[in-house]
């Protein structure tokens, strides 16, 4: 199993709104998290999403230091891979 | 002076201020069935519902999965009430606008949801804007971060007497140097663990007929009805609003005043005539300057009494006209003392004093001129807004005509 920035961007839609934005629409992937309006409690509960969905665990130390949606999805993605 | 140049309303008989307005003189009241849950278990099933209010129409997605109901209604209220005002944020310094809400029960309805999933699906499920989502402070919090406001805020909680508490504060800091204040207060807490809380008072009616279900200063008084929404306004320095040049004034928040009742079995009288008196004495004016009284009209048969006592012995038998228009809205808690401003604004403005709704017979140890039947002409120049919260709260507001000299534009 691996994550993508689409379901990211879903997860981020569902955990701190934002689908009326353009900006959303385009590719995110390199964009910071500030930039698009993703604070850190945003943070904080698309992280508490994704252990949910995903069984992967942020670390909060982290979780305060990722700046875009790739660089998320890649520290989800190695733990999934460490699982399989 | 501290004038009120903006007011955004959010009421069960009408989103925005001249709907209201117009609901109110028109007798048009927002009491119906409750909708929100399945309440066909509950011994009270009458609400004052804002029916038609959509936040996603009005607010962006980012502040939806963060806010309650509530919230989403203040933020509502405070942005129609920036645009009465004619407020441009952005040419103005973040420190010198400040919020002061009022607020009884936070986010209710938010809270429920999350405890909800606390119980049954356990705590990672719990949304981490619980944190702040639940907090008296959040309404004040909230329209601080959206229109950047850093100015001193503040949140006051005194049931339905802290809207008022709010406004009195907000006009205390703009005389300490803020030259805008939003304020006001809007409340709901109508999911099912809220009105498990509403019906604990033990004074909620259980009529099923709106128009009979509160009945303040009335021979059937038995309860009230709960309702949600408020209103906000902008308070501003005379000369600051001046200054910027603002569009229009409704008023001058001329007096304030709080008290706390004496213990219950006491037999001393409750605070609310001192509170009066105090808020005539702090606006400079006299019973004889007053046109009208907005009462806070519980619909509690002993508390009617002892206010139309208060009123009474202030004013004499029968010296004032006395109103409750919110019989049409229900009890709106921290948003009932800013809608009644509201209220007693467009009574300045329009000379004509809202009847009491749906009360037809005044209990007869009453001696009080209680407008009833019809809307009253009258000309408005200073109003006496009275709340009382539970566990013995009271607050006053004295609200004046402004006089044609301190409006805007008329120095040139």
């Amino acid at each position: 199993m691996t994550m993508t920035i689409t379901e990211l961007r879903r997860i981020l839609v569902e955990c701190a709104g934002g689908e009326d934005l353009a900006e959303l629409g385009g590719d995110i992937a390199a964009v910071e998290f500030e930039e698009l309006g993703y604070d850190s409690l945003a943070l904080i509960e698309t992280a508490a999403r994704i252990q949910r969905d995903f069984g992967v665990t942020i670390p909060e130390e982290q979780l305060v230091e990722v700046k875009t949606p790739q660089e998320l999805v890649d520290i989800v993605n190695a733990q999934l891979q460490d699982v399989a | 002076m501290i004038l009120v140049t903006g007011m955004g309303v959010l009421a069960p008989n009408g989103m925005g201020v001249e709907r209201f307005w117009d609901a109110v003189l028109s007798g048009r009241g927002g009491i119906a069935p409750l909708t929100r849950f399945d309440a066909s278990r509950s011994a009270a099933r009458l609400a004052g519902q804002v029916a038609d209010f959509d936040a996603a129409e009005h607010l962006p997605s980012r502040l939806l999965p963060q806010t309650d109901v509530s919230t989403r209604m203040a933020l509502v209220a405070a942005q129609w009430a920036l645009d009465d005002a004619k407020v441009d944020t952005a040419t103005m310094t973040d420190y010198d606008m400040g919020v002061v809400t009022g607020n009884a029960s936070g986010g209710f309805e938010f809270t429920h949801r999350e405890f909800n999933k606390l119980w049954s699906l356990g705590s990672e499920h719990v949304s981490v804007y619980e944190s702040f989502a639940w907090f008296y402070a959040v309404n004040t919090g909230q329209i601080s971060i959206r229109h950047g406001m850093r100015g001193p805020s503040s949140a006051l909680v005194a049931e339905q007497a802290g809207g008022l508490d709010a406004i009195g504060h907000a006009r205390r800091t703009v005389r300490r140097g803020t030259p805008l204040v939003v304020t006001g207060g809007v409340d709901s807490a109508l999911d099912p663990w809220g009105w498990a809380s509403h019906l604990a008072s033990g004074s909620v009616s259980t009529s099923t007929e709106p128009e009979r279900a509160y009945l303040p200063f009335d021979v059937g008084a038995a309860g009230y009805v709960p309702g949600e929404g408020g209103a906000m306004l902008v308070v501003e320095d005379a000369a600051a609003a001046r200054a910027r040049g603002v569009p229009k004034v409704h008023g001058e928040i001329a007096g304030y005043a709080s008290t706390f009742d004496p213990p219950p079995g006491s037999g001393r009288p409750s605070g609310l005539r001192r509170a009066a008196e105090l808020a005539l004495a702090d606006a400079g004016m006299t019973p004889g300057d007053i046109d009208v009284v907005f009462a806070d009209a519980s619909g509690i048969p002993d508390r009617d009494r002892d206010e139309a006592a208060a009123i009474e012995a202030i004013f004499g038998p029968g010296g004032v006209p006395v109103t409750a228009p919110k019989p049409l809205t229900g009890r709106l808690f921290s948003g009932g003392g800013p809608l009644d401003i509201v209220t007693a604004l467009l009574s300045v403005r329009d000379s004509v004093i809202p009847r009491t709704a749906y009360t037809t017979t005044l209990a007869e140890d009453y001696r009080i001129d209680l407008v009833l039947g019809a809307p009253r002409s009258a000309t408005v120049g200073g109003a006496l807004v009275l709340a009382r919260g539970r566990w013995g709260f009271n607050s006053a507001v004295v609200v004046r005509a402004v006089s044609d000299r301190v409006l805007p534009g008329s120095e040139s």
